[in-house]
């Protein structure tokens, strides 16, 4: 009993001792502003953001001078596995043991909600730049997140909307059995829809496959003129390269990508790929400032960036300078204060960060280039148009987002 | 039209054609682990890592040596063999009188090395091998639009299936390969190198899930993590098959790659799991598998 109450009375002293700590804290927490970088580092998302990431993360560091008005800046680095699990206790133990002031990266949607749960419950700050799902800022949003490059609405939108306007408009989805494709498919069900096509038939694959040809088969019976891939990464490639085989293009259906990205049609190669259209934040070749920031990439790392890549270098920088400008890494003062600057700079045009904590931006049509049209390895993209950043992302009228007033 | 339980005869006929392809695929992998384990008595759990290693030195004695792809179905499995070859001299002998755990656990390991390191060279997104001029384009088989190379994927692993098969149980050296393991000191003593057969068993199963690497290559991405994600399917094969009979190992990697495909018409969610269900419902009926000799 007296032993329990002793534990009692010096927890309680230990606790009051740390509330008076942090109240009489410098602004600069512990005198270093720490940042966590947390990606799949070698899974099926590692090309995605992975190594790239914190390399981009890195160049964004040594661009800012490597301190914050005197204060060093740390960067700590996990494998998340793809695992919620790994996640969660990792940036448990950052804010924790380490006092990290910012996560960055955040790939796998699953992983992406664990570990900001945790840092909702911690008051910390989270910058989600690889996750595609439109609910990290819709009902999962946050005070305590932003979500940078892209979500699955712009992408569904973009490309779904250019389709059917172009003439193709009746679909046949393939969907990833799982939250993500399940949403995705909802998202272009909706624009199909209301742009006036049909869905004709889908089909719901397990997560992952490598073997789609049964899938393309029942595609190509189902006679629609669009065939519409709802999945991503390894299971997006595997579609195309199925769909290759089998001639699917060639008797006269055509495909969507709907969540496409640079490394899986540099992987897939031009043959595969031509003509596909898709959606996309960012494409290195897009214009001088752009293409700078992509050669000096690739300098580090021997491939050419993706958007994520990218957006992690320009959230990382947006949130130097905000810690910077207030003289304080208070993750709640820095998120607030994100979101009161518009963002322009070589990734982001146009961009804001919305009360939901959708950082919205332009957003670029893109359609793969034919072989003959390519002058390089990496001379991929053709951009076709630009969506405005207030269209392309879901309207704040009809989010479900606590922090909207609706 | 005609229809089969409410789907169209035609895209019946396509999904059996396809689930005869995969089911090649399942049998030429399982089996190699079914002469491994029937010889040796070795879980090869490094199976997986063989058939990706055969993918890729099939992609990359292309991309720097120039070397095409009929040469790489004799080279891959060759390099790949000895290399199998190797890790028995090196490693699993060492082991051999323990217990069939350490077998396990030692190529388990060696799968994640070799798949890790290479995931460290070339990452997971995989590359693409370009299918062979000859083999381009497709039949048009009225049913379906069937590709000419997975036609020739299905010719050559089931006359590669047939041949083992052959090779084992009709010829003096699989004579000798079974002896050889049934009574190792009484083979021995009739002068027959027993460690060399053994040594050659093991090279020989791991070149055939090396051949099944270059069939796969132009089908697949060619990654690192092509092997593991098959691996599991290709062991439920074995059990179901019976763990070491040959002529097992073949049909039940026909049949559940037929099973596979039905499945994936008439209930697509269930496609991944269809397989462990069967070898549940094996486990229950018959332990030993459907063609296993142990009773």
């Amino acid at each position: 009993m007296t032993f329990n109450k002793k534990i009692l009375t010096r927890s309680i002293a230990v606790a009051a001792a740390a509330l008076l700590a942090s109240v009489a804290q410098a602004e600069m927490s512990d005198n270093e502003v720490r940042i966590g970088y947390l990606a799949d580092m070698s899974g099926t998302y590692r090309d995605l953001a992975g190594p790239g990431g914190l390399e981009a993360l890195k160049m964004a560091v040594e661009d800012f001078g490597g301190s914050v008005n005197g204060t060093p800046i740390e960067i700590f680095s996990a494998d998340d596995r793809n695992s919620a699990d790994v996640g969660a206790s990792t940036v448990r133990e950052w804010i924790d043991q380490r006092n990290v002031d910012m996560v960055a990266g955040l790939v796998a949607t699953s992983v992406a909600l664990a570990a900001l749960k945790v840092i909702e419950d911690k008051n910390s700050l989270g910058i989600v730049s690889a996750s595609a799902a439109s609910s990290i800022t819709n009902e999962h949003c946050a005070p305590t997140h932003v979500h940078w490059v892209y979500d699955t609405y712009p992408m569904a939108n973009g490309t779904a909307k250019a389709i059917v306007d172009q003439g193709g408009d009746s679909w046949f989805l393939l969907t990833a059995d799982y939250a993500f494709g399940h949403a995705l498919e909802e998202d272009v069900t909706e624009v199909v829809e209301e742009s006036g096509g049909t869905i004709v038939d889908s089909v719901r694959h397990p997560f992952p496959t490598s073997d789609f040809s049964s899938y393309i088969l029942q595609a190509q019976g189902s006679g629609a003129k669009i065939v519409g891939l709802a999945n991503a990464g390894a299971d997006t490639v595997n579609a195309i390269n199925t769909a290759s085989q089998f001639g699917l293009v060639e008797s006269g259906q055509q495909l969507a990508g709907l969540i496409v990205f640079l490394n899986d049609v540099y992987a897939m190669g031009l043959d595969a790929t031509q003509g596909l259209l898709l959606t996309t934040g960012w494409y290195w070749n897009m214009d001088d400032e752009s293409r700078a920031w992509a050669e000096r990439y690739y300098e580090r790392m021997g491939s050419m960036p993706g958007m994520v890549h990218a957006g992690i270098y320009s959230s990382t920088t947006h949130y130097l300078n905000t810690v910077a400008e207030l003289g304080s890494d208070d993750p709640v003062a820095v998120r607030a204060a994100m979101a009161e600057k518009p963002i322009n700079d070589f990734f982001a045009r146009n961009g804001r960060i919305r009360e939901d904590g959708r950082m919205v931006h332009d957003m670029y049509l893109a359609q793969v280039k034919s072989p003959e049209d390519s002058t390089h390895e990496w001379d991929l993209y053709e951009i076709l148009s630009t969506i405005p950043a207030e269209e392309a992302y879901r309207p704040l009228a009809e989010s479900q987002c606590k922090l909207v007033n609706n | 039209m005609t229809m089969i339980f409410g789907v169209p005869l035609a895209v019946f006929m396509g999904q059996l054609m396809l689930g005869l392809i995969n089911g090649a695929f399942y049998a030429l992998l399982s089996l190699g682990l079914a002469v491994i384990f029937g010889l040796l008595k070795i879980v090869n759990f490094a199976h997986g890592a063989m058939y990706m290693l055969g993918a890729f030195v099939t992609l990359l004695s292309m991309r720097y040596l120039g070397i095409n792809y009929w040469a790489a179905l004799i080279i891959a499995p060759l390099v790949v063999g000895l290399f199998g070859m190797l890790i028995e001299r090196v490693l699993l002998r060492r082991i051999a009188h323990l217990d069939h755990l350490y077998g396990l656990l030692l190529t388990f390991g060696l799968a994640l090395i070799f798949e890790g390191s290479l995931v460290n060279f070339f990452g997971v997104s995989g590359a693409r091998y370009p299918t062979p001029e000859a083999l381009q384009g497709g039949f048009q088989l009225g049913f379906m639009f069937l590709p000419v190379y997975r036609a020739w994927v299905l010719g050559a692993a089931l006359v590669v299936c047939l041949l083992t098969w052959y090779m084992i149980e009709r010829t003096r050296l699989g004579a000798y390969l079974r002896a050889g393991t049934e009574n190792p000191a009484l083979m021995q003593a009739f002068g027959v190198n027993v460690p060399l057969l053994i040594t050659l068993t093991y090279g020989f199963g791991v070149a055939l899930a090396a051949f099944a690497g270059v069939l796969a290559a132009p089908l697949y991405p060619v990654s690192p993590t092509m092997g593991s994600s098959l691996l599991i399917v290709v062991f439920a094969v074995v059990v179901i098959g019976g763990m070491g009979s040959i002529i097992g190992a073949v049909l039940t990697g026909l049949g559940m790659g037929l099973i596979e495909g039905l499945t994936k018409v008439y209930y697509p969610e269930a496609a991944n799991t269809v397989i462990f269900l069967v070898m549940i419902l094996v486990l229950l009926m018959r332990p030993a598998g459907l063609f296993g000799k142990e009773a």
